[in-house]
């Protein structure tokens, strides 16, 4: 995946095209809503072919998932000044079971984190970044990316433990 | 060697989890695990926290990649869009800055140890935000492009001398700027951003005090260093890496420092 100095437009662009895929989990486990996942998408590879300019070497994953940590970041900001709109969705019904009832768990232990928190365990245990990486992303030293990990795993673990006790028995 | 005695930290627990610890001290943690069913306990939860969560997104990056989300497809419509690139990360800009920055942190540090005048700033700060959240789409701007015309633009209504700084030497090109109101009538923003994404803004107003030391405050993400010098606010504000932070204030205050001349 490394891109390396020198190399042209081409490979540049073929490294960018190649983490696509991956740049779509990541905002669609960051964003919970594969509109908006896409959106933070396109966006980001806007961006990055408008600074490719500016790209001087190192990995080109690494540098996406920067900008989209970053653009996800500021769209949260923008969004947590408006009245919050949340979509009337019946998934509370007590007959839910099964997988998609634990998606659900997932998709709201998730969005119970705080956002670098949650930035950090994603980019860890979903895209396989390491430590190092995480903190370049996050322009934080690693300490700071191991305790936000160690502070979204306890959160995690709270939520399915305490607040989700009925679907917690269904796994 | 294996010293089964050797303390696991919560750290190396993690680290194991994530594959990141060596050899030997993953052999330590495996036998620390071993004889403490709390911690096992701790790491299959952790295990199975990271399984749930492939489990449920993983398949994502298996689906065929939207149209629009071709590279090509990005970069054509990109070409017929009429709208300006400055326009939009402009408008970006006003929201990261206004709605989570230097507003944010404004007001949270206005409590303590503010110096005289800051408060007022603080209070103009969130005003500026209520205004230009709902106006994102349409904001009044000028491009970084047209930095001479901002400049003169901006100092006539500060009413002072004011000087956009270069930060292009540590990799930060200006997106743009714009007028805000302030506790004395108006403020300057301008906005910097770097190779990734990351942005930088610069709030100056006139202020109350004739000056005060350099101060630092961060908040969640965010940090700001500012300052009043000639009875001028400055504040700096960025993502919440102190270092780069450090060297983005010195750049700027190094141009914008009344003793060192002028330029626009």
């Amino acid at each position: 995946m490394g891109f390396e100095k020198g190399a042209g437009l081409a490979t540049f662009r073929q490294n960018v095209e190649a983490t696509i895929p991956a740049l779509r989990r990541y905002a669609r486990a960051l964003t919970r809503d594969s509109d908006i996942a896409d959106d933070l998408v396109q966006d980001t590879l806007l961006r990055a072919l408008r600074s490719e300019h500016l790209f001087h070497g190192g990995d080109v994953r690494s540098w996406l998932y920067t900008i989209l940590t970053n653009l996800n970041r500021n769209r949260r900001r923008s969004l947590a000044r408006r009245p919050m709109l949340l979509p009337i969705e019946d998934n509370d019904a007590p007959d839910l079971a099964g997988p998609e009832a634990g998606g659900r768990d997932i998709e709201r232990a998730l969005a119970t984190l705080v956002e670098d928190q949650r930035h950090a365990l994603l980019l860890v245990v979903l895209e396989g970044l390491t430590y190092r990486e995480v903190a370049e992303v996050q322009g934080v030293p690693i300490g700071t990316v191991m305790s936000r990990l160690a502070r979204a795993r306890v959160q995690f673990k709270n939520y399915l433990d305490g607040e989700r006790p009925t679907l917690r028995r269904v796994k | 060697m294996i010293d089964r005695n050797s303390p696991v930290t919560d750290e190396e627990l993690h680290a194991f989890v994530d594959g990141e610890l060596r050899g030997d001290r993953k052999e330590a943690v495996t036998a620390w695990l071993a004889v403490h069913p709390d911690d096992a306990a701790l790491v299959g939860a952790w295990r199975s926290q990271a399984d749930s969560i492939r489990a449920r997104y993983g398949a994502v990056a298996h689906e065929p990649v939207p149209e629009r989300l071709k590279l090509d497809q990005v970069i054509r419509r990109d070409r017929v869009n009429g709208r300006s690139w400055a326009a939009m990360a402009a408008a970006a800009a006003i929201v990261a800055f206004v709605a989570g920055g230097a507003a944010g942190w404004m007001a949270r540090g206005a409590a303590a140890a503010a110096p005289t005048g800051f408060d007022t700033f603080t209070a103009e700060a969130l005003d500026a935000y209520k205004l230009y959240v709902v106006e994102v789409r349409h904001p009044v701007e000028v491009p970084g492009s047209e930095r001479t015309h901002m400049t003169q633009w901006l100092s006539k209504r500060l009413g002072s001398e004011l000087r956009i700084p270069d930060l292009q030497s540590i990799g930060l090109n200006l997106v743009g700027g714009r007028l805000l109101p302030g506790p004395t009538g108006a403020a300057a923003f301008y906005m910097y951003e770097g190779p990734s994404g990351e942005r930088f803004t610069i709030y100056c107003t006139n202020a109350a005090v004739p000056e005060t030391a350099l101060r630092y405050k961060s908040g969640e993400g965010f940090a700001a260093f500012y300052w009043v010098d000639d009875k001028v606010a400055y504040v700096v504000s960025g993502p919440a890496d102190r270092n780069r932070l450090e060297i983005v204030t010195k750049t700027v205050y190094e141009q914008v420092d009344k003793t060192g001349g002028r330029k626009s």
